[in-house]
C-alpha cells in the first residue's frame, strides 16, 4: 500500500484514528478486526459483484460528453453514478456495508442522512435484506426533503428526527452515534461517507473505489490509456471523490481535483469550504480538518446542496490536501447552479447540485485539446428540481 | 498523591458521592457558586463539564445544558479564569470532564498546565482513545499531577479493563450500562452480575459507578459494588429551576 492509504494504526499521516468514547469501542473494534478479512472472502466478493451488476446496474457508463467537450476544448468523460439504482453513488457503500453487517451477525441497521440520499440507499438495502432500519435525519432536513423521507418510509425504514443542535446532518450523525452507544450488540451503523472513526473511512473508500476501478478499464477501452489527465469530483464528507480518486492515487500524473461547496462565497459566513476555513481537530471520531471556533466548537456549514454541507472532510482527504496530492477548490452556489443548467442544456442530463459543483470547476480550467478529463457525476438531479426551479424561476 | 487519591485512601469515607454539572449553566458565572454549594451540602467530589457542540455520549439533559452554556459564552478560556480562585473556596477533589476537540484547540500541554494551576485533580475525556493517551499524553498528565479517568462499560473486555486499571491513577469510571447519560438506571440481574464481575476482578483502582443514578435507591444499590457513585443528569435537571442554589442542599442530602 502506498502512503496515501491508511496505516496499521488507522491513520492517514496525521489524520484519522478512532476518537470514540469507550461505549463505542467494542463495536468499532469488532469492525476493525474483521472488515478486511470479510471483504477478501470469495463468497463476499461474489455476492457484492452480483448485486452491483444485477441490482445496482453496474458498471455505470463512462460517457464522452460531446457538446460539453466541445465547449471546454478537451475530452470530457462523465462517470455516470447518477444511473445507479436509487440515483447516486451512495448505494455502492450501502450494499457493501449491509453484506458486512450480515456477516457480523447484526440484525438492526442505523444510518444518518442529510439530503436523504444515503438514507434512501440504506433503507433500500435493508428492504433487500429484510433488516430493521432506523435513519436519523435532522428535523430541518426532514422538512426540506419530503420526497426522500417518503421513499425511506415506503421501504419500511423508520425516520427519526434529530432535534439537537442545528437539526441537520452533523446532528443526525450525533444521534446515530448515540443510538449505537445505546444498542451495543445487535446494531451496525452504516456511515454514509468516508468519515467517522477508523476503519470507516477506509472501508467506505474501498466500497466506493469501484468508481475508479471501472473508470480505468473504461478509459483504456475508449482512449487506449487507463489514465486521464484530470479526475474531478465534489466533496462533502468525500465518498464519491475518494471513490473517483482511489485507483489513481499512485498514478502521480493524474491531477485529482475536489470541489468543495463555497455557498454564498468562501468568506461570506455561509460556506462549507472546509479545506480553506477548517482547522485540524476531531470530528465524529476522527482527526481531520473541520470548521470550528477558536474554542473547538463545530461550526454549522452552509451550501445550497444538502449533500455538501458537512463541517469536515474525511481524514484521507485531509491528508491528500495537506500533502497536496489532490487540489481542493471552492465552488459557490451560483457557479454550481449555472453548471447544472449548462449540463442539462448541452447533454440532456440533470445533475445533482452536489455533482454540479465538480462540473463548475471545468469553467475555471485551461485544457489542451488532447486532455482527457473525467468528472464523477455522483447523482441525478431529480431530488433537486425544486431548488433548480426556484433558483432559475422556471 | 492528589486529592482524589487521598479521598479514596481514607477508609473512614463511605458512600462517596460525586456530582457532575456543566460549567456556565444555567448562568455563565454560576460555575463556582454551584461548586461551593455542593461542597457545603456534602458532595465528596465534583466533575465540572466543559461544554462541546457535539456531545455524542450525552443524553438530552446534558446536551441541553451544554448548548445553553455555549450560548452563555462558556469556553475553556473563560472556565480557567472562573476557576482561578476555586481553591480558596472549595477543598474537595474537582475533575474536569469534556470532549477532546476543545482540549486539542486549547493545547493539551496548556490545558494540563492550567488545570494544575487552578487546582484541578483529574480529567475525564471520553473520546480521547486509550492508545493515543498512552502514546502521546500520559507524560504530560503525570507532569501536572492530573489523574486521567477511563470509562469501562459492560462490553469492555477483561484484558482491556486490566490495561485501563494499569493506566489509571485516580479511579475507574464504571458505566452502569452502555448508554448515553441520563437514562434512569434499573439494577436488573444482569447489571448486578456485571457489577459483581468487575468487583471480583480486584482492580488496583477504586471503582466509581455512574450513568443513570438519580435517587437514593439507585445510589445505595450501586454502592454495594463500588467505592463511589456519580450523579449527573438528575442534578443538571435541577439547575433549570429558578431557585436552584437553594435546592442543592436537599438534593445532595437525599443521598446521604
Amino acid at each position: 500500500m502506498s502512503n496515501y492509504q491508511v496505516n496499521e494504526k488507522g491513520y492517514y499521516g496525521t489524520f484519522g484514528g478512532a476518537y470514540i468514547p469507550e461505549m463505542l469501542y467494542p463495536n468499532v473494534e469488532e469492525l476493525r478486526q474483521n472488515y478486511r478479512q470479510i471483504m477478501d472472502e470469495p463468497a463476499f466478493k461474489a455476492e457484492f459483484d452480483k448485486l452491483m451488476r444485477d441490482y445496482v446496474g453496474r458498471p455505470s457508463p463512462l460517457y464522452l460528453a460531446g457538446r460539453l467537450s466541445e465547449r471546454y476544448g478537451a475530452n470530457i468523460y462523465l462517470k455516470r453514478e447518477d444511473l445507479n439504482h436509487t440515483g447516486a453513488h451512495k448505494i455502492n457503500n450501502t450494499i457493501g456495508q449491509i453484506l458486512l453487517a450480515q456477516r457480523l451477525g447484526k440484525t438492526r441497521i442505523i444510518a444518518e442522512t442529510g439530503a436523504g440520499q444515503h438514507g434512501v440507499a440504506t433503507a433500500t438495502v435493508c428492504a433487500l435484506k429484510g433488516l430493521e432500519c432506523v435513519v436519523y435525519m435532522g428535523e430541518i432536513d426532514i422538512q426540506r426533503q419530503a420526497p426522500n423521507v417518503a421513499r425511506m418510509k415506503m421501504m419500511g425504514a423508520e425516520v427519526r428526527p434529530a432535534k439537537s443542535g442545528s437539526k441537520t446532518l452533523k446532528d443526525a450523525t450525533n444521534e446515530a452515534l448515540r443510538d449505537w452507544i445505546n444498542n451495543p450488540v445487535n446494531t451496525h451503523y452504516i456511515i454514509g461517507s468516508v468519515v467517522g472513526p477508523h476503519p470507516y473511512p477506509d472501508l467506505v473508500a474501498r466500497f466506493q473505489s469501484i468508481i475508479s476501478e471501472e473508470t480505468k478499464k473504461q478509459l483504456k477501452e475508449k482512449t487506449g490509456s487507463e489514465l486521464p489527465n484530470y479526475a474531478l469530483a465534489c466533496v462533502g464528507g468525500g465518498s464519491n471523490a475518494m471513490g473517483m480518486f482511489y485507483h489513481f492515487l499512485d498514478d502521480e500524473s493524474v491531477r485529482l481535483i475536489a470541489a468543495e461547496a463555497a455557498g454564498k462565497g468562501v468568506h461570506s459566513g455561509h460556506s462549507a469550504a472546509t479545506s480553506v476555513l477548517g482547522k485540524e481537530g476531531v470530528l465524529h471520531g476522527s482527526r481531520t480538518i473541520l470548521m470550528q471556533t477558536p474554542d473547538g466548537q463545530v461550526i454549522e456549514p452552509y451550501s445550497i446542496s444538502a449533500g455538501l454541507d458537512y463541517p469536515g472532510i474525511g481524514p484521507q482527504h485531509a491528508w491528500l490536501h495537506k500533502i497536496q496530492r489532490a487540489e481542493y477548490v471552492s465552488i459557490t452556489d451560483d457557479e454550481a447552479m449555472q453548471a447544472g443548467l449548462l449540463l442539462t442544456r448541452l447533454e440532456g442530463i440533470i445533475p445533482a447540485i452536489e455533482s454540479a459543483h465538480a462540473l463548475a470547476q471545468l469553467e475555471k480550467m485551461k485544457f489542451k485539446p488532447e486532455d482527457t478529463v473525467v468528472v464523477c457525476l455522483s447523482g441525478r438531479g431529480d431530488k433537486d428540481l425544486d431548488n433548480y426551479m426556484k433558483y432559475f424561476g422556471f | 498523591m492528589n486529592r482524589i487519591n487521598k479521598l479514596f485512601a481514607n477508609k473512614e469515607k463511605k458512600n462517596i458521592l460525586s456530582i457532575y454539572f456543566t460549567a456556565g449553566y444555567p448562568e455563565l458565572d454560576s460555575t463556582v457558586k454551584i461548586a461551593e454549594a455542593l461542597e457545603k451540602a456534602g458532595a465528596d467530589f465534583l466533575e465540572i463539564g466543559f461544554p462541546y457542540s457535539d456531545p455524542v455520549a450525552d443524553g438530552p439533559v446534558i446536551q441541553h445544558s451544554s448548548e445553553e452554556a455555549l450560548k452563555n459564552g462558556m469556553t475553556l478560556e473563560v472556565l480557567f479564569k472562573q476557576l482561578a480562585g476555586l481553591r480558596e473556596k472549595v477543598q474537595i477533589p474537582v475533575l474536569l470532564m469534556g470532549y477532546v476537540n476543545p482540549v486539542l484547540q486549547y493545547g493539551v500541554e496548556r490545558f494540563c498546565q492550567d488545570c494544575e494551576k487552578v487546582g484541578i485533580d483529574g480529567v475525564i475525556v471520553p473520546d480521547l482513545p486509550l492508545s493515543e493517551y498512552e502514546e502521546f499524553y500520559q507524560g504530560t498528565f503525570a507532569k501536572h499531577q492530573l489523574s486521567n479517568i477511563f470509562l469501562v462499560t459492560p462490553q469492555t473486555a477483561d484484558d482491556r479493563i486490566r490495561k485501563i486499571d494499569k493506566l489509571s491513577t485516580g479511579f475507574i469510571y464504571l458505566l452502569s450500562s452502555s448508554a448515553t447519560t441520563g437514562k434512569n438506571l434499573q439494577i436488573s440481574e444482569s447489571v448486578s452480575e456485571y457489577f459483581a464481575r468487575i468487583r471480583e476482578m480486584n482492580l488496583n483502582n477504586p471503582i466509581v459507578i455512574g450513568f443513570g443514578i438519580h435517587d437514593k435507591t439507585t445510589f445505595d444499590q450501586t454502592l454495594n459494588y463500588a467505592d463511589g457513585a456519580i450523579v449527573g443528569s438528575a442534578f443538571v435537571r435541577l439547575l433549570a429551576e429558578e431557585n436552584f442554589l437553594e435546592q442543592i442542599l436537599p438534593f445532595v442530602q437525599q443521598f446521604k
